[in-house]
């Protein structure tokens, strides 16, 4: 089988409000399938409908061949799941939580186990009520990942780690990948849906606007260039993907899309660079630049 | 700098009277009411100074009531009643409010991480402490004040009331500062909560014994809740105990201040103790999770039970002296076949009493489950390989078995103390208390099945819960109609020992704690999660 998850046409609605309309969502079997979208947008939803949690109003879903509302079970054996906002019980102990999550799943490898709580230098004794929201998310990080699974659904699990323990978490996906797994991955943050991800599907109100391998989507993102140089050079407002250019004395700023990154620096470089700095896209810059407007943001997500 | 440490206190004060502007008016009123609502029960219980003369030498001498209230000084009035039957009742509960109070504002906010926020501010080292103590304090004094004016607007003597209502406040006033040194011991809120009533219960075990022993009647006077009693409001109003009161106060917290300053904010004197770093090989299904997590609070309500039991199944012997001097009650009871009679039914009461308990259980209990719910902790358990109706049925059975072995062992309870000081043997007591229990689950399963079906109005529960008690104790009483008392399970429940076992409403509330249970069972599988 090569598609792991198979959503179409899904709606679900909370009294007046529509969490998801409409949504489609492909991920292949081994792939990293990076789930963006800002808050509000769905994301959470769509990952309880995976997870069998809430009953789609309308729209099939399959998830590793099965139906996640009527075999939840037997599907849960073969899927862990790292919910976004970690609640613990707070007199059991981290340890405790993961022994239990990964027994309640039908197993755990404890080397694994050992391992995970090294890297992520978690101490497994402390009772939950004292851990951070960051020790929190480990503990169930932990627990997801110490189990034999063939599907891991990530709901923004990074949302409280530190940079360090983020870079953990990268390296931990990574190497589920070279494993054969596949990976369902929410997040609000790009730089993270660029490191991991093969493809992308992008959310807004409760759909996909675009879907697509991260090179497919460059055409979506720009970088912030800012540039100090001896001379300034002429005619960089004409070159193609320039947008927002500003001069001050020998300093440049302008956007820049990420495809013609490239060019533009090499007409930067001869005028003799002495201080450069880039910012990666934001994806609230993406989402300000190519969807403020819903209406007409599925038909022409690239244009601007 | 010492004079700036207490910098912000005002709008400390301000913020913290803003957040229990709910909680505190509640606390507040129910303590001004106590007293006045047992003052004005007193004269229709006890219209005649025969039934007053007999009340002082049956119950008021009974070993068990003096465990619960305390000492009686003088009966023969309505205010020497309230001060006995209520008044160290209300001082316990003046002290409890003050407590969950000053650990709120202190501890508690030092968990949530706010504290720092605070402390960040122009605020000075013990303002957050200062502040809580404030509050709690003067929480506790308005509530003096407002149990002194409800009684003397009923009707009370003006100094006794002023002194019931001073005594309440001081004992409001050391409870206050035991927390406030508590709440630099525990790491955490519930610790500190936790080592206060430690303290409150050594205070009531204290007094409990002093009071029931002869020769060490000396010992109730190291517990600040028989200060509040021997003040003898209404019957001598020595004003000089509070002084007690006002010292211990002053004196643990200048202690509190002194431990705070030789702690860091966010930890306590108390290091936590670390856990396992491994779950226990029998932590690996839902029940068990349940269980683990349920079972702190049953053995919490157990011990009350069988507390509550020793203590209402000795009072089964005093009951013939009481009555003794009550011409009307003696005299229906001698038509129900004498003082046997009397006892079986008092038994009969008292088990209901504990079936009500017991539903209380079960109803928290079952929300227990809901809590797991709304707190997303549920969703985690049914990602896993773990089907809705196990992960509900772990916790139905927590409180389906929990509240039946609660009625049984209370039930024992009673009938132990009550075969030692009366005439009903133990087995029939144990064996009449069966009897609740399909009540019992009937009350729990409508919860069960709000959980299941109507999640969002799963908090009804404790409403229904509510009615049910208040037509049980208080239904007989008030006169409501049949129709109303009805709706009530226990209203159906035969009174035994001593009446007649029907079979018929057995059965159908059996039926209908089943049905209640089935469809919470068909609910869960529908119903979305979270």
């Amino acid at each position: 089988m090569d598609t792991a998850i198979a959503v179409e046409g899904l709606h679900k609605s909370f009294g007046s409000t529509h969490a998801l309309n409409g949504l489609d969502l492909q991920v292949r079997t081994g792939e990293v399938h990076g789930f963006l979208g800002p808050n509000g947008s769905g994301k959470s939803t769509t990952v309880r409908v995976l997870l069998g949690l809430l009953r789609a109003d309308a729209g099939a879903v399959s998830v590793l061949g099965g139906d996640p509302w009527r075999d939840a079970t037997a599907l849960h054996r073969r899927l862990a799941y790292v919910p976004g906002e970690v609640s613990l019980w707070p007199n059991l102990t981290g340890g405790e939580v993961i022994d239990l999550m990964g027994r309640l799943r039908g197993g755990l490898d404890q080397k694994r186990r050992a391992d995970l709580l090294e890297r992520f230098e978690l101490d497994p004794k402390k009772k939950n009520r004292s851990y951070s929201k960051g020790n929190r998310q480990k503990v169930a990080i932990i627990a997801a990942f110490s189990s034999d699974v063939e599907l891991l659904i990530l709901d923004e699990p990074t949302s409280g780690l530190d940079p360090l323990m983020e870079s953990a978490f990268q390296s931990l996906v990574q190497e589920e990948k070279e494993r054969g797994r596949t990976v369902l991955l929410s997040s609000h943050i790009l730089s993270e849906v660029e490191a991991l991800c093969d493809r992308v599907s992008i959310v807004r109100l409760g759909s996909i606007v675009e879907s697509g391998t991260l090179d497919e989507l460059r055409h979506l993102t720009r970088t912030s260039i800012t540039a100090e140089l001896d001379t300034l050079p002429t005619g960089l407002s004409e070159l193609l993907g320039v947008h927002d250019l500003q001069t001050e004395g020998n300093t440049v700023r302008l956007d820049v899309e990420s495809d013609r990154l490239g060019n533009v620096l090499g007409e930067l470089v001869p005028h003799g660079v002495r201080m450069l700095r880039s910012e990666p896209p934001t994806l609230e810059e993406l989402f300000l630049r190519h969807y403020s407007d819903p209406t007409d943001a599925a038909q022409q997500p690239g244009s601007t | 700098m010492s004079q700036s440490t207490l910098t912000g206190l005002g709008p400390l004060v301000r913020l913290a009277l803003r957040r229990d502007r709910i909680t505190l008016p509640i606390w507040i009123v129910v303590l001004a009411l106590l007293g006045t609502a047992t003052y004005g029960s007193y004269d229709a219980v006890f219209p005649s100074a025969a039934d007053r003369e007999a009340l002082m030498s049956s119950l008021a001498t009974s070993p068990a009531l003096k465990v619960l209230y305390g000492p009686a000084f003088d009966l023969s009035n309505a205010g020497g009643f309230v001060a006995w039957r209520i008044g160290g009742f209300m001082a316990l509960l003046t002290g409890v409010m003050a407590m969950l109070t000053v650990v709120r504002h202190t501890r508690a906010e030092e968990d949530s991480g706010r504290a720092e926020l605070v402390r960040a501010g122009v605020v000075g080292r013990h303002g957050l402490l200062a502040a809580a103590v404030c509050v709690a304090i003067g929480a506790s004094v308005v509530a003096g004040i407002l149990q002194a004016l409800a009684l003397i607007s009923a009707g009370a003597p003006a100094a006794g009331s002023l002194a019931l209502g001073a005594s309440c406040a001081a004992c409001g006033a050391v409870f206050a500062a035991v927390a406030a040194v508590t709440a630099q011991l525990g790491s955490f809120s519930r610790t500190a909560n936790g080592i206060s009533f430690a303290v409150l219960g050594v205070a009531f075990m204290l007094r409990a014994v002093g009071d029931t022993s002869t020769g060490a009647a000396w010992v109730s006077w190291l517990s600040p809740l028989a200060w509040a009693q021997e003040v003898r409001a209404f019957v001598e109003n020595r004003w000089w105990v509070l002084l007690l009161s006002l010292i211990t106060a002053g004196v643990l917290l200048f202690v509190a201040v002194a431990l705070a300053d030789r702690r860091d904010i966010g930890m306590g004197l108390l290091v936590p103790r670390d856990g396992s770093p491994t779950a226990h090989r029998s932590l690996g299904s839902p029940l068990a999770l349940a269980w683990r997590l349920q079972r702190g609070s049953l053995v919490g309500w157990l011990v009350a039970f069988v507390l509550m039991g020793l203590i209402l199944g000795s009072l089964t012997g005093s009951l013939s002296g009481l009555l003794s001097g009550n011409k009307v009650a003696t005299d229906i009871f001698t038509r129900l076949g004498g003082s046997h009679a009397l006892e079986q039914a008092f038994i009969a009461a008292m088990l209901g009493v504990l079936g009500l308990g017991a539903a209380a259980y079960g109803v928290q209990a079952v929300l227990r489950a809901r809590t797991e719910e709304t707190e997303g902790r549920a969703e985690a358990v049914l990602a896993a390989a773990v089907s809705r109706w196990s992960w509900l049925g772990g916790h139905l059975l927590c409180a389906v078995v929990g509240s039946g072995f609660l009625v049984l062992v209370g039930a024992a309870a009673v009938g132990t103390t009550a075969a030692v000081t009366g005439s009903v043997a133990f087995g029939q007591t144990f064996a009449s208390s069966l009897v609740q229990l399909p009540a019992v689950w009937v009350v729990t399963g409508v919860s069960a099945l709000l959980v299941g079906l109507l999640p969002r109005l799963s908090v009804l529960s404790w409403v229904v819960a509510g009615i049910v008690l208040v037509i049980s104790l208080w239904g007989p009483i008030l006169n409501l109609p049949d129709s109303v008392l009805d709706i009530s399970p226990f209203q159906h429940v035969p009174h035994l020992p001593g009446g007649t076992l029907t079979a018929i409403p057995l059965v159908v509330l059996s039926i209908l704690a089943v049905a209640l249970f089935g469809a919470s069972a068909v609910g869960i599988r529908r119903r979305d999660i979270g």
